[in-house]
């Protein structure tokens, strides 16, 4: 008698291999969504050249691709790690994933550092196109080698920040509301948090504001380093920091599961 | 001796004002299939839940494989395979690839190819979730459950909505985990799988257990014999020469029912013949002659009445 291949062997794959193979799963599903490349890839190439080539928005600078890049930059990563991911992660919720792979061996933890990497690895590809457009663009970002180091700095930072955002979101509110709230803040933050319009345009009253939201601190930050050759901008880090820390905090309080 | 697959003792879930388990206790033996039935909202997704590690009792204690499913839930994981009553999958991928991503996930699984054949899943490896059918989402979801080569399977109603060939291959495959030493743990409210499946029977109603048993301790508490011949027969001679522990009915007129208690070896050979030769020497016909054990369903619909459920 053949043995069954149902005989009980049970054991947990090493966690790098799960996490990996899990991370290629969100990877593989996030590139073949449209709607998802339109987000995180097509519009901020877009808004890259428009805003670089047409001069409806008076930036105060004559090299406009200088002060666009930066703020598209910060964009690329919001709407990754926050847009994309809140709305991801909340119709997962929904469909009853999130509570599925809680029951595999790996794990809650292992989910949250598969979509850590998958966020990366799409960040890195946002920032390759980005970066070589921009270039095509007579960008020329400053900062020399300190300066690569803050922008790698405020992106994880600021990685770090949107992706609790986005979790925290997508784990208290029903699927329906996070696609519809995540949309809404994405593009309330494009407007306001100095991406394309300098946060000088805004009235007095309201800067120290919106000097706080983190898609501020990120914009304002890689524009300080990339276009003013500044030294790493540690009020910036600090406001990300502090969004980070807040809304991990705030997530591993009240996300819900199911 | 291995201890049980799950050993639940007074379990309370509420929520806010329903009381989903009420103080349920049952035992599922290692290496058996154990079948969960009760009516809709009788509590049987609450508590698989509870045993999966996924909600925390309000009262009462848990163990699964000798395991506390919340606070070693890491050491229980791997060892354990769920079928959800519905969804857990990402409504983009592919059911093939979905199956690999499982496999991946443990140490010793079972080639996704072979599933993918047993369960007629061939066709729609390439095909995404929310693309297939009802029934190919619920074998889908079944590989799943088993891929890992778990020593313990959950499965909430996993043949619910199939059709009679899927729901074949399902019950199959369950049979082979059992001949393989897994056990499983499975909820249904159809009483022809816990008949087919279930070495126990856990029958549920309103957070509680009411009844707990092989299929024939629960069926088998009493025999009838039923016949029909002319109206008027004197029962009370009949009965004397019938064991002790007997009842002789006739309802309605000419319709004869003889009820044995399985306790007293039911309605064996000997008592068929002694109730034929009584008739023989009265010169009564019995005709529709039959010999009936109750059947699950009896058995259920008796212990958790015939009003409908939500």
């Amino acid at each position: 008698m053949s043995v069954s291949a149902f005989v009980p062997a049970p054991g947990a794959a090493p966690m790098g291999r799960m996490v990996l193979a899990q991370a290629g799963m969100e990877l593989r599903t996030l590139l073949r969504n449209g709607e998802q490349l339109l987000l995180t890839l097509i519009i901020p190439v877009l808004l890259l050249v428009g805003a670089s080539l047409a001069p409806v928005l008076d930036l105060g600078t004559e090299r406009r691709v200088d002060f666009i890049a930066p703020g598209v930059l910060a964009l690329a990563v919001m709407s990754t790690a926050f847009t994309g991911q809140a709305i991801g992660t909340g119709f997962e919720r929904r469909y009853g994933v999130l509570k599925r792979l809680g029951t595999t061996p790996l794990s809650r933890f292992g989910l949250i550092a598969a979509k850590t990497v998958s966020v990366i690895a799409i960040e890195l590809l946002q920032l390759a196109v980005l970066w070589a457009v921009a270039l095509g663009l007579g960008w020329r970002p400053q900062g020399g080698p300190a300066g690569a180091v803050a922008v790698v700095l405020l992106i994880v930072a600021g990685t770090a920040a949107f992706s609790a955002l986005g979790l925290l979101m997508a784990g208290t509110l029903r699927a329906e509301a996070t696609l519809a709230a995540a949309n809404l803040v994405y593009l309330l933050l494009l407007l306001v948090g100095g991406v394309f319009f300098p946060l000088s345009a805004f009235p007095e009253a309201l800067r120290p504001a919106l000097e706080l939201l983190p898609i501020s601190a990120l914009s304002g930050g890689l524009r300080a380093v990339l276009e003013h050759g500044a030294a790493p901008p540690l009020a910036a880090l600090g406001v990300l920091l502090a969004w980070a820390v807040l809304a991990t905090a705030a997530a591993a309080r009240f996300f819900r599961w199911e | 001796m291995t201890s049980p697959a799950v050993t639940a003792r007074g379990l309370v879930k509420r929520y806010g004002a329903v009381t989903a388990a009420d103080g349920l206790s049952f035992t599922a033996a290692a290496g058996q299939v154990t079948a969960l039935l009760g009516p809709n909202g009788a509590g049987k997704t609450t508590t698989t839940e509870i045993c999966e590690g996924f909600r925390r009792q309000d009262a009462g204690t848990v163990e699964v494989l000798g395991l506390d499913p919340i606070r070693q839930a890491r050491a229980l994981r791997p060892r354990v395979g769920v079928m959800p009553q519905g969804g857990g999958v990402p409504t983009a991928a592919r059911a093939g690839e979905w199956l690999r991503l499982m496999a991946r996930f443990h140490a010793h699984p079972v080639d996704p190819a072979l599933l993918i054949e047993r369960l007629g899943l061939g066709a729609v490896v390439r095909v995404p979730y929310k693309r297939l059918s009802g029934g190919q989402q619920q074998r889908l979801s079944l590989a799943a459950a088993v891929i890992g080569r778990p020593e313990l399977v959950f499965l909430d109603e996993p043949t619910a909505g199939l059709d009679p060939q899927a729901r074949h291959a399902t019950w199959e495959l369950i049979e082979e985990l059992r001949e393989a030493g897994a056990s499983v743990l499975l909820t249904t409210h159809y009483m022809e799988e816990a008949e087919r499946l279930a070495d126990q029977v856990v029958i549920i109603d309103h957070g509680r257990v009411v009844a707990q048993g092989t299929t024939s301790d629960l069926t088998g508490a009493r025999d009838e014999l039923r016949f029909r011949a002319r109206g008027g027969l004197d029962l009370d001679e009949l009965l004397t020469a019938l064991p002790v522990g007997c009842v002789a009915k006739e309802q309605p007129t000419g319709h004869y029912v003889i009820e044995a208690a399985a306790a007293e070896g039911g309605v064996g050979p000997e008592l068929l013949a002694t109730v034929t030769a009584w008739c023989a020497s009265n010169g009564v016909l019995a005709e529709d002659l039959r010999v009936e054990r109750r059947t699950l369903e009896d058995i259920f619909l008796e212990l958790t009445g015939r009003g409908l459920r939500g």
